[in-house]
């Protein structure tokens, strides 16, 4: 009914081509970003910040990260794990030899030096594809670990090889601690969302512009793609540097302001690979709403789970923890089966049907 | 902002402040995942120490006592998760038995006034009171386990290690590697050589480390294992014919369940122990007032061994802690930061042991604003093929190696951290 396009009348070559081209869903859009700027910072606790909606966020922009190159430029990837942790002890190595730093120059140096290794391992790409890429990826993901275990370089020597993060300000001219244990969980609830809202712009529109389309040209048949003039070499060296600054930012974001502290083997091992991955099938390849749908599933849901069943319902703690697995696996098995093409398909049917109702013939 | 700020702050302060009736004790246990045979017994002692404390003496000088669980599968995200849903209940003082999680307690539990207490495990430094204000680790730490360990092998080799080799098999993460600078520092002192062999977590695949020690044949092999890792080695040792005796855990790899799967052949393996075992009053009052009245966290099976003993002896020290502050303040009902100067009074003598009915279980030792480590000793105990023999009495260990590292390795914290050391100056 008032789920249309009726009545919206778009006069430019922009507005045709807008995001949202449904006028509901562009007020959807800005109610989300207006409950999201504008009343949760004042309503959150540490609780709602530091087991929910930081670690959606940050695993989020993973989930965007990896989109982009397994989803958008078909590049097969189980190295996310490793590229988080290049962001991570980036940040650290920043943090601590320049104290000076703001979070937002730090988060984004991480982002770029992860891109350069990403494209370092992303080399191989132009001449193996498929499982033979997956496996290739998956050596940079042990590579990169066995790195920051091997090298007291990059934990600064301490005893235990774990890194810490310290107290630093959002901005240098905003001196609010987004990192450290005295940060303020609104201030880094903040600072995520400043991420996760500017890094899906860019994803949206790096998707739709000609960058886009040559990794969908790439991802749909390379040959052809290579025939009607796109240089492989670029497409999927782009795709692996913009994935990789993404993964960066969100392997930094969860040292710094989630975490605190970190164990590299087992904050970035290959089951955060996995779990990535897992996102963007569930959530649906190709899609940005996907990332987010696909974060939500995998990182909240276990969140309520564990709620309802220890909480509400009083069952013991380890038998909930089992059961979750269950009821999570099952979950996974049932929306693969019902529907294939992930969350993000999903909800472009509810869409469709939407736009019919309450008349559907 | 400042609003903004103003209004965040006073939210956090009307959550962290409810009207507590109970002496929360929160448990991050793991019952679930690779190293739920060590988190099992530990978390079933020290749920059934506090019923026992409800059920025999109606709780802590009267008020009654509560452990909410929560499971971390030894994982540090779950770690954060439980941590902030278990904080805003009253907690008085957190022990997550993960060196992992500890790292990120440390901070955290420091902003929000909140006592930690690492037992023998967690970051070693913090028995530095001066810089870790809110960090126990008593009765000991791995730098001490360390010492012992080369200590006790000092007295078997007549005073002299020179020239001989000690291969330390060790957990890839914080808890594996703490130790390693102190044998270092060892190492030189004493003209050992020290081989360093890391396992990745979990700990299921040690071919490769023991075939070097195979090739080696190092004269000891010290284990700082955990978990899955520990029954792994055991029977891998067993399998190359490595002598056991010369093989010796740290307290974390002396379990039951560590050797029982091996048996027999594991017979001579030594391990760390920082309670002592055997047939103590206590367990027949649990078994009295807890397992058979059906209040066990767990089946009860693991009544008296190491694990749950451990488990016990930490709920015990927190008891009493709990007990100090209360005499401290003159109130029953305690906060945490109550908590905090109880455990940084707390008094360990034999007397304390015995009324618990616990004699001797561990060492004597009190706690002082500058020393939140304990003694540091431990007991050397031996697998006989079918249960755990105490070889030796608390073996102390050489404090003019592990102190110097903790006021080093504490001061690099404080300064990263930009933290004063306080005690110096009160």
């Amino acid at each position: 009914m008032f789920y249309r396009e009726a009545g919206d009348f778009k006069t430019t070559y922009a507005a045709d081509n807008q995001t949202f081209p449904i006028l509901f869903d562009r007020y959807r859009y800005y109610f989300v970003l207006f409950v999201g700027v504008a009343i949760i910072p004042f309503i959150i606790n540490d609780y709602w910040a530091n087991s929910i909606l930081i670690p959606f966020l940050i695993y989020a922009i993973a989930a965007i990260g990896l989109n982009i190159l397994t989803g958008y430029c078909g590049q097969v990837s189980l190295g996310t794990g490793g590229f988080m942790a290049v962001g991570a002890y980036t940040s650290y190595k920043l943090m601590t030899a320049f104290p000076g730093l703001d979070m937002i120059s730090i988060t984004l140096l991480s982002g770029a030096m992860t891109a350069m290794v990403g494209v370092a391992f992303g080399l191989p790409s132009l001449r193996i594809k498929g499982f033979y890429l997956a496996v290739a990826t998956l050596a940079a993901q042990f590579f990169l670990i066995w790195l920051f275990n091997k090298v007291p370089w990059f934990y600064n020597y301490s005893a235990s090889g774990q890194i810490s993060a310290p107290e630093r300000d959002f901005f240098y001219f905003i001196n609010i601690p987004v990192t450290g244990p005295n940060a303020e969980s609104w201030a880094k609830y903040l600072f995520c969302f400043l991420f996760v809202f500017v890094l899906a712009w860019v994803a949206r529109n790096l998707t739709r512009g000609s960058v886009g389309r040559q990794w969908m040209a790439i991802r749909d048949m390379d040959i052809a793609a290579e025939i009607i003039g796109v240089n492989p070499l670029k497409a999927k060296l782009t795709a692996f540097a913009a994935s990789s600054f993404y993964v960066g930012i969100a392997g930094a974001l969860l040292f710094t302001v989630y975490l605190g502290a970190v164990e590299v083997g087992e904050a970035y091992g290959i089951t955060k690979s996995f779990l990535v991955l897992f996102m963007i099938i569930i959530g649906g390849l190709g899609s940005i709403f996907g990332s987010f749908a696909g974060a939500a599933f995998m990182v909240i849901l276990p969140v309520v789970l564990r709620n309802i069943l220890t909480g509400t319902m009083g069952w013991d703690s380890a038998l909930a923890t089992h059961f979750e697995f269950v009821i999570v696996g099952a979950l996974i098995m049932f929306f693969l089966i019902v529907e294939p093409h992930g969350l993000a398909r999903l909800w472009a049917l509810v869409k469709e049907k939407l736009r019919l109702w309450p008349f559907p013939h | 902002m400042k609003k903004l700020a103003f209004i965040a702050v006073s939210a956090a302060i009307a959550a962290g402040s409810p009207a507590a009736a109970d002496l929360v004790f929160p448990s991050l246990s793991y019952r679930t995942g690779p190293y739920a045979a060590g988190g099992i017994p530990f978390a079933d002692g020290y749920a059934d120490y506090m019923t026992l404390l409800n059920q025999r003496d109606g709780g802590i000088g009267g008020v009654m006592t509560r452990v909410p669980e929560c499971e971390t599968a030894y994982n540090t995200e779950r770690g954060v998760e439980c941590y902030e849903s278990t904080r805003g209940d009253g907690a008085l003082v957190y022990q997550p038995l993960s060196t992992g999680i500890t790292y990120q307690l440390i901070p955290r539990t420091t902003a929000d006034g909140i006592p930690l207490h690492t037992m023998g495990y967690g970051r070693t430094s913090a028995a530095n009171g001066n810089v870790f204000s809110h960090v126990f680790n008593y009765p000991g730490n791995y730098w001490d386990a360390a010492s012992v360990i080369v200590n006790q092998l000092l007295e078997e080799n007549d005073g002299s290690l020179e020239g001989q080799t000690i291969a330390l098999l060790y957990h890839n993460s914080a808890y594996g590697r703490e130790p390693i600078r102190t044998l270092e520092t060892l190492a030189a002192q004493h003209g050992f050589e020290l081989s360093q062999l890391a396992v990745d977590h979990p700990g299921q695949e040690q071919g490769n480390q023991w075939l070097q020690i195979r090739r080696e044949r190092p004269d000891y092999v010290v284990m700082w294992g955990w978990g899955v890792m520990n029954q792994v080695a055991v029977q891998e040792a067993v399998n190359i014919r490595y002598p056991m005796e010369n093989f010796i855990g740290n307290w974390w790899a002396g379990a039951e369940h560590d050797v029982a799967s091996v048996g027999a052949d594991a017979a001579g393996y030594r391990s760390l122990n920082m309670n002592r075992l055997g047939d103590m009053p206590v367990f027949a009052e649990i078994q009295e007032h807890v397992i058979d009245a059906g209040l066990a966290a767990g089946d009860g099976s693991n009544l008296g061994s190491v694990l749950y003993t451990r488990g016990m002896y930490a709920a015990f020290l927190a008891a009493e802690a709990a007990r100090t502050a209360q005499e401290i303040h003159g109130v029953a009902e305690i906060d945490a930061s109550m908590m905090r100067d109880g455990m940084e009074a707390l008094d360990i003598t034999n007397e304390v042991m015995e009324a618990a009915g616990m004699p001797g279980i561990g060492p004597e030792f009190t706690v002082t604003c500058e020393d939140h480590g304990g003694t540091g000793m431990a007991i050397m105990q031996q697998w006989d093929g079918e249960a755990w023999v105490t070889l030796t009495d608390f073996i102390a260990p050489d404090d003019s190696v592990t102190q110097p590292l903790v006021e080093e390795d504490s001061a690099q914290y404080a300064e990263e951290n930009g933290i004063e050391p306080q005690c110096a100056e009160s």
